[in-house]
């Protein structure tokens, strides 16, 4: 037995350094809580033990809607990122999403300078061994006996919780990136009454810079342009560094499965769910028999060190044998391993024992954020560390908990989902996910989320200001756009001729011909002799807004639609077992989650569209069916 | 729902060799004992679901109505999903109606139209589109009405547009993973492959929505103006029609005395037939104003039969109605084959034309061919899903033209963000038919199609 002692008294307490613990320790003490944030390694403070990269398709949504909100992420991004390229340009502005290289430990360092220099919060290198509620107050035990108090817990311990690493026949408890695992707070959780699972992810090799034959490769470099995550960052990042695309090929996969039965996932050593998107390279050899290569992707890890990351090849294969089929890529026949790949395994809690507050069914103060929480991902990990953090910190001073939408954002979207449906493998964010893509732009995220952000008290008034002036700008040229006419001339109608639309034969209205497929905004910048200067995301936004008019609309008309069903409300006192007609396994699953509304039951997998007939019969009753 | 336990008679109204009643809801097994006596004296409360006695339906005195047998089913394993409880009694039509007092007597309501499946459905015992059809089959007339609401309540509605859906969905999830996984090397997830799939998607959409007018008009019966001058043999030939041996004749009044309507059934079809005055030119006010009416029929009609007398010549009159019915769904029936034929059929050119002597009764099989071609419903089989009301049309026609969107958009190059909302747009249409959601099935589509990872 350990001897205690008794240290200090928080509001809010963090358990977790990483992407879900800074945002919630940042949120709750910018929300003016006392706050103290624990990590297992100061050194490692928002570590990024996968891709060297924040910020891809729909993550790079969220990282907009973190920032519009007022977080960290974005922010952090942009002073670290080494290259940045815009996604899915040509495929529609509702796709476009930012995917910045990063440097890691510049972040790491950049990230823990931040939650030291924060008012409000303590930064302490401890392991929590114990939880417990006594007196009313969260009691936290560390490794070494001391006992800190807090009215709020948030745990976002990624994969540290029980992590235990694979390669091959070899395991090992361990946390990500060599660190300790966090061992006892496991045992405490379940005492509480928290139903954890295991899950499992795994990550590439990092390899000598100048082991691999980059001539052999294709380049991959940034965008000529950049653009910022933050709303806030004045000045677009640099371009630093180039990536390379590589492929696997018949070797390869030879050398794989030959070699299969010494995985631990097939050989069923592994009991954790990896996550389908994101899976192994033997995964994919084994899955998708018939490709004969798949890409990858070779990335540094920052500007002062020769590890690169090879994106697409994680791997819980013996270290032999990694090397052995690192090796048959063409471009890495030489190739020095200097991090070998590894498997994680880690617990987790199922996210249908949560609210969309991201506190615990029984409100008793516990929140949940990032990988524990079963989502997988550092972006989705900070988006629930920060509606976490808001919502403990609202708890402390008893405010109603922020609660946002589907319709709202891919934050919405991504609690919903895990509160609602849950998730069988680690989740990640998808703009499929999303029934509002459209609406839900990366571009936009500001008009969505800022107000709320300077509501709740995360938003300073400069970056307001700053914000409705942008909406004002764009608005304003919106209007122009629509009553300007283009009058027919021969330069004009050359021009439309050479892109391939019809030419006109009389004055034409600016934002008709913005709507053509075959224009854009810019292009047109020479025949518009009146129009403003105006920012490159301004501009952009006009011509979103003007081309996607009509879809837009159609959106909004069915996110309408669907908003009358989430303020269906629920009562809480409802006794489903005593409503007749709905079936038993919609009992069970609406008695287990609990919605808020008509809309959240009816998302719940497991409850028919016929048992929400029976619901809203029932309610419309007045509850007397 | 159940607070109310209801009672009907669930077999066909009529003589036949045993009658059931259903009784559905939280109380039939009681009311079934407080009707019905075992001969082995067991109460029904005490049997399992699936199980069988044998006694009597008994009146209020206690004296025996009938030897009876009642089936006890238990929630939710039974039609409604409620406990339910069928019994068996002799097939008189009277000896059923006294044994449904009794049953409403001891507590049951008497069951509107369509409510056990109504319960059924409330109860997720089957999908939206499977209890309209059993609706219809309820209220089918016809045999191909009934065939094609058999084929429906047997699911075959919900099967073609699952077909449908799941090809949506592979294009919707080819879009995601175009847009979610830009760098990967995607097999069957690009534009052109889009294209391809929403082209099959709108050909399937079209033909549920031809096939819904030929199952209505099988299902309905064909509004069928008969037209024709005097005396060419019209009144013959309704009576010919009616008089069918399987023929369900109803005279309804027209709302003018020039106008007689009756709906007949010849083979699988239902005609519901007008009788029109002739089409000719007239100074009579009170005859204008009848073939007035008349080409009024002509216009609304579904389909046209047009007499012609074949033993006379052709005159201006007939000409005058000829021309009228240029482009409009005709048969042209030359009557009085019996008689010297003196018509000159060239004039019919371009028409569907049928001999026929309506007094001799030949050409009937002829015509009933020729008017399946004109109305297109020759091509229906039994097992072609034809939708089965005006909620399922709406949701196909929209899901259509999201679709048709879809693919001109697609084509004059709009990204794929913008159509993958006309996509999701129709999804949600077809799932509004079969009363399912969207996007989660989208994802997981994702997974099983595509190698994506990072």
């Amino acid at each position: 037995m350990i001897p205690k002692y008794k240290a200090e008294d928080y509001d809010v307490a963090v358990i977790g350094g990483g992407h879900a613990g800074i945002e919630a320790a940042l949120a709750a003490a910018r929300l003016n809580t006392k706050t103290v944030m624990f990590s297992i390694s100061l050194d490692f403070i928002g570590n990024m033990p996968c891709n060297p990269s924040i910020g891809g398709t729909a993550k790079g949504h969220l990282v907009r809607e973190l920032d519009a909100l007022g977080g960290e992420m974005g922010k952090a991004a942009d002073k670290t990122s080494i290259q940045s390229r815009m996604l899915n340009r040509g495929k529609g502005p509702a796709v476009y999403s930012l995917r910045a290289q990063i440097d890691r430990r510049a972040y790491s360092g950049y990230m823990k300078q931040t939650v030291e220099k924060q008012k409000n919060l303590d930064v302490k290198q401890a392991e929590i061994v114990d939880l417990y509620k006594e007196d009313g107050l969260w009691h936290l035990v560390t490794r070494l006996g001391a006992v800190y108090t807090a009215k709020c817990v948030i745990i976002a311990t990624g994969t540290f919780l029980a992590g235990k690493v694979y390669i091959g026949e070899v395991n090992y408890e361990s946390g990500p990136d060599g660190m300790f695992p966090a061992i006892g707070l496991s045992e405490a959780l379940k005492k509480i009454g928290l139903p954890l699972r295991r899950f499992k992810t795994g990550t590439p090799a990092r390899v000598a810079k100048d082991s691999i034959d980059f001539s052999a490769m294709e380049l991959q470099e940034g965008d000529s342009v950049t653009e910022p995550f933050s709303f806030s960052t004045k000045t677009p990042p640099e371009n630093r560094v180039v990536c390379h695309i590589a492929y696997t090929n018949d070797k390869t996969k030879e050398i794989i499965l030959d070699n299969l039965h010494r995985s631990p996932l097939y050989s069923g050593v592994i009991e954790g769910v990896g996550p389908r998107y994101c899976p192994s390279i033997e995964d994919k050899i084994v899955r998708f028999a018939d490709k004969r290569r798949h890409q990858l992707f070779i990335e540094p890890c920052g500007e002062n060190t020769d590890e690169m990351y090879l994106q697409g090849m994680s791997s819980s294969l013996p270290e032999e044998v990694q090397i052995k089929f690192y090796k048959t890529i063409k471009g890495l026949e030489n190739v020095k391993v200097m991090r070998n790949a590894y498997a994680i395994e880690y617990d987790c809690v199922d996210p249908l024992y949560l609210t969309a507050s991201l506190e615990t069914k029984n409100g008793d103060g516990l929140f949940g954020a990032g990988q524990f929480n079963g989502s997988s991902g550092y972006e989705e990990a900070a988006a629930q560390g920060l509606v976490a953090g808001i919502n403990a910190a609202r708890k402390v001073k008893n405010l109603p908990p922020l609660i946002l939408p589907r319709s709202s954002s891919y934050i919405g979207t991504l609690i919903d989902d895990l509160v609602t449906k849950g998730c069988m493998d680690p989740y990640r964010m998808m703009t499929s996910r999303s029934e509002y893509r459209l609406v839900l732009r990366q571009d936009n995220a500001d008009e969505r989320l800022m107000p709320i952000g300077k509501e709740i008290g995360l938003i300073d008034d400069e970056t307001y200001a700053d914000f409705i002036k942008r909406k004002e700008q764009k608005h304003e040229e919106i209007k122009r756009v629509k009553a300007t006419y283009l009058s027919p001339s021969k330069e004009l109608n050359a021009f439309l001729k050479k892109v391939g639309t019809t030419p006109i034969v009389t004055g034409c209205c600016l934002a008709d011909m913005i709507k053509r497929p075959q224009l854009s905004y810019d292009m047109l910048a020479e025949f518009d002799k009146d129009r403003p200067d105006l920012s490159y995301a301004i501009r952009q936004k006009v011509e979103t807004e003007i081309k996607y008019e009509g879809y837009i609309k159609r959106q909004l008309a069915t996110v309408k639609k669907t908003e009358a069903l989430e303020k269906k409300k629920i009562p809480d006192n409802i006794d489903y077992e005593k409503i007749k007609g709905l079936r038993l396994e919609a009992v069970e699953k609406l008695k287990k989650i609990l919605p808020a509304s008509i809309g959240q039951a009816s998302r719940i997998s497991g409850v028919s569209p016929a048992d929400i007939s029976v619901l809203l019969i029932y309610l419309n009753k007045g509850g007397s069916l | 729902m159940s607070e109310n336990t209801i009672a009907a008679i669930s077999s066909p109204l009529g003589e036949g060799g045993i009658g059931v009643i259903r009784i559905s809801g939280e109380n039939a097994i009681a009311v079934a004992d407080a009707s019905f006596c075992a001969v082995s004296g067991k109460k029904l409360s005490s049997l399992k679901g699936y199980s069988a006695a044998f006694g009597n339906v008994v009146l209020a005195d206690g004296s025996p109505l009938d030897e009876a047998v009642a089936l006890v089913f238990r929630a939710p394993k039974s039609y409604t999903g409620e406990d339910v409880v069928e019994i068996s009694v002799h097939g008189g039509l009277e000896i059923q109606k006294q044994a449904l007092r009794r049953i409403t007597e001891c507590g049951a309501s008497l069951a509107e139209a369509g409510e056990f499946t109504k319960r059924a459905f409330l109860n997720g015992k089957m999908p939206l589109s499977k209890a309209e059809s059993v609706m219809a089959l309820i209220s089918a007339k016809g045999e191909a009405a009934l065939a094609i609401s058999r084929a429906a309540a047997g699911g075959s509605i919900d099967r073609a547009v699952k077909e449908i859906i799941e090809l949506l969905k592979e294009t919707a999830a080819g879009i995601s993973a175009y847009s979610d996984f830009p760098d990967e090397e995607l097999v069957g997830a690009r534009p052109c492959d889009f294209e391809k799939l929403l082209k099959k998607v709108s050909g399937k959409l079209l033909t549920l929505i031809k096939n819904y007018d030929t199952g209505k008009l099988i299902r309905e019966g064909i509004d069928c103006a008969i037209v024709g001058k005097p005396n060419v043999g019209k009144s013959t030939l309704m009576n010919l029609l009616s008089g069918n041996e399987r023929s369900i004749v109803t005279e309804i009044p027209g709302t003018t005395r020039d106008i007689i309507e009756s709906a007949v059934q010849i083979e699988d079809l239902t005609l519901n037939l007008s009788d029109t005055a002739g089409i000719r030119l007239t100074d009579d006010v009170v005859e204008a104003a009848g073939v007035d009416r008349a080409k009024k029929k002509i216009e609304n009609a579904s389909l046209i039969l047009a007499l012609f007398d074949g033993s006379k010549e052709v005159d201006s009159d007939d000409k005058l109605l000829l021309s009228s019915l240029k482009d409009k769904p005709v048969v042209i029936i030359i009557n009085k084959t019996d008689l010297k034929q003196k018509i000159s059929p060239n004039i019919f050119d371009g028409f569907p034309v049928v001999y026929m002597s309506a007094k001799e009764k030949t050409g009937v099989g002829d015509l009933v061919k020729t008017i399946k071609e004109v109305c297109k419903i020759s091509h229906l089989s039994n097992n072609d899903a034809v939708l089965i009301n005006e909620r399922q049309l709406s949701c196909v026609k929209a899901a259509y033209k999201s679709v048709k969107d879809a693919e001109c958009d697609l084509a004059s190059g709009m990204t794929v963000d913008a159509v993958g909302v006309l996509i999701d747009d129709a999804l949600e249409q077809l799932f509004t038919l079969t009363g399912e959601r969207v996007t989660e099935a989208v994802c997981d589509e994702i997974f099983k199609r595509f190698c994506v990872g990072k």
